[in-house]
């Protein structure tokens, strides 16, 4: 069977939610292959995020469903362990722990969800830290460290379980400019070495860079999904183009 | 062109300037004492209130038996103390429970403090100290110090479970996501993502509500229990001389002091945690 080569890693399917009354996805459908990184982009409040945590199960949601490798997420056999050790997630005010050191932020879930030994999950996450050039930091508490080093070492904390998919949610947002060039040449480096990603982001500049394939959201809807080379040029949607044309306004493309 | 000259850094103020304000508050606080204990002393009662309260002799006599007394409020004080402080966060913990199956459970923790909170301290000590011991329950012991002591212990944890509570209200949506995203369960998180920072958040208030507590233990007095007041009341009872309250006053006093300040010290390093993450 040559299909299940090309079994996404996650299809989300008709994927609807409400807040309330509010609905804020409406039939979503979207595949991601192994190894690809897709960006969503789109004006606040168009369910950029919402989306995201539907996807390792932050967020409950109404109708349609979620496949990760072809299994329901809301199956009976997906343990939320399970799905979550899988299915990694940084958020956009890294969200440490701001009484445990570096080194047990990132050491928390593989030896409490996981089960691995102290030393071991030590020394895995010390490695994991030398990668992202943060080994001087595993003894310091987050409130030392800059807010680009605090999301990198949420980026580390969400690898440190061996995902194979990594969800970021606006990562760079509250980062000050001069910081932003680090945190994303690591979700560079992430992307080389075929890390499955789903991105929501408003650096349009490295939405183009990175993603292989970029979706423009608008009230809970896909409108417009393609190639960033086509998203970004030649958009087709009008609600795409005014939305890109007020990121060339401000400045931001 | 116009040159900029750097103006000079501001003035060190001269060791004279420093010591004025010393000065004044020194001069101030004396004139203060000198006044109030003239007023005081010019009152014409005050050679009978001298020989009844602060007979230096009555202190010296009724002193071993009021310091034996407050020996067991300092028994006593530690031991409610560590109950009360595992009790009310079991209570916060399950006041907090979200899960509909646990409603039972949620519902009893607020009947429980509701309950606790509306009857005063005095009451419930004199309830428990008298009514539990003449039921000479089996396995139980019927001492009023035992049962005065759980009184304490159950007044107290009503009231330091909220002060838990708000601390783990005050840790933000953010970290139980974090940790959930991490696929901690529940319990996991609560263990070790809100509780440990909810700690960190009261400790202040916490530390407040021990100070109070130490106090508080005199109250079990009213049962019977041989601690410092009722020593020194035992011994204003047969000489009818007050004395002996006072220097169960100063020995309240010496204990709680260096306790508030450790309080102090407390608030002050939270605070400058506070302001370094800000930064």
């Amino acid at each position: 069977m040559t299909t299940s080569l090309q079994k996404p890693k996650i299809s989300i399917q008709k994927l609807t939610k409400y807040f309330g009354t509010k609905l804020v996805l409406h039939s979503v459908d979207l595949d991601v292959q192994p190894h690809e990184v897709v960006c969503l982009i789109g004006a606040s409040g168009s369910g950029k995020s919402t989306l995201l945590r539907c996807i390792n199960r932050l967020f409950p949601f109404d109708y349609g469903r979620i496949l990760l490798d072809g299994e329901d997420i809301e199956g009976e056999e997906m343990e939320d362990n399970e799905l979550r050790q899988r299915v990694g997630i940084v958020f956009q005010s890294y969200n440490l722990f701001p009484h445990m050191t570096v080194l047990d932020n990132i050491t928390l879930a593989p030896r409490k969800v996981h089960g691995i030994s102290r030393p071991e999950a030590e020394q895995q996450a010390r490695e994991l830290l030398e990668k992202f050039d943060m080994q001087e930091q595993a003894e310091s508490y987050p409130d030392r460290l800059s807010g680009g080093q605090q999301q990198r070492v949420a980026i580390v904390r969400a690898m440190a379980t061996n995902p194979d998919v990594l969800l970021l949610d606006e990562v760079t947002a509250a980062l000050d400019p001069e910081l932003i060039g680090g945190v994303l040449n690591i979700i560079r480096d992430l992307k080389n070495k075929g890390m499955t990603m789903v991105i929501v982001t408003h650096e349009m500049g490295f939405a183009q860079d990175v993603a292989d394939r970029v979706c423009f959201l608008d009230q809970g809807r896909i409108v417009e999904e393609g190639d960033p080379k086509q998203l970004f040029t030649k958009p087709k949607h009008e609600r795409t183009q005014q939305f890109l044309q007020r990121i060339i306004e401000a400045g931001r493309l | 062109m116009e040159t900029f000259e750097t103006p000079p850094p501001p003035k060190v103020p001269t060791q004279r300037e420093q010591i004025i304000p010393v000065l004044v508050s020194v001069i101030s606080t004396g004139i203060f004492f000198i006044l109030a204990g003239w007023f005081i002393s010019s009152s014409e009662q005050w050679p009978v209130v001298q020989k009844q309260f602060f007979s230096l002799e009555a202190m010296r006599e009724s002193f071993p038996d009021v310091a034996r007394g407050f020996w067991l409020n300092i028994q006593i004080f530690f031991i409610a103390e560590i109950f009360i402080t595992i009790f009310s966060l079991l209570l916060a913990i399950a006041r907090s429970l979200k899960n509909p199956i646990a409603t039972p459970i949620r519902f009893a923790a607020v009947l429980f403090i509701d309950a606790v909170r509306g009857v005063p301290a005095l009451l419930l000590i004199l309830l428990f100290g008298f009514g539990i011991p003449a039921l000479r329950l089996p396995g139980f012991p019927s001492s009023a110090l035992f049962w005065g002591t759980v009184a304490l212990i159950i007044s107290y944890s009503a009231y330091t479970s909220e002060v838990y509570r708000a601390g783990m209200e005050a840790v933000h949506n953010s970290q139980q996501a974090a940790a959930r995203a991490l696929g901690l369960t529940y319990w996991q998180t609560l263990r070790y993502a809100i509780i440990p920072q909810a700690v960190r958040n009261v400790l202040p208030a916490l530390l407040n509500g021990a100070i109070s507590l130490q106090k508080d233990v005199a109250l079990l007095s009213v049962i019977g229990v041989r601690e410092a007041v009722r020593a020194s009341q035992i011994y204003t009872a047969r000489t009818f001389n007050y004395s002996s309250l006072i220097v169960a006053a100063v020995l309240f006093l010496l204990a709680s002091v260096p306790l508030a300040r450790f309080t102090d010290r407390i608030a002050q390093q939270d605070q400058e945690r506070r302001l370094q993450r800000t930064r």
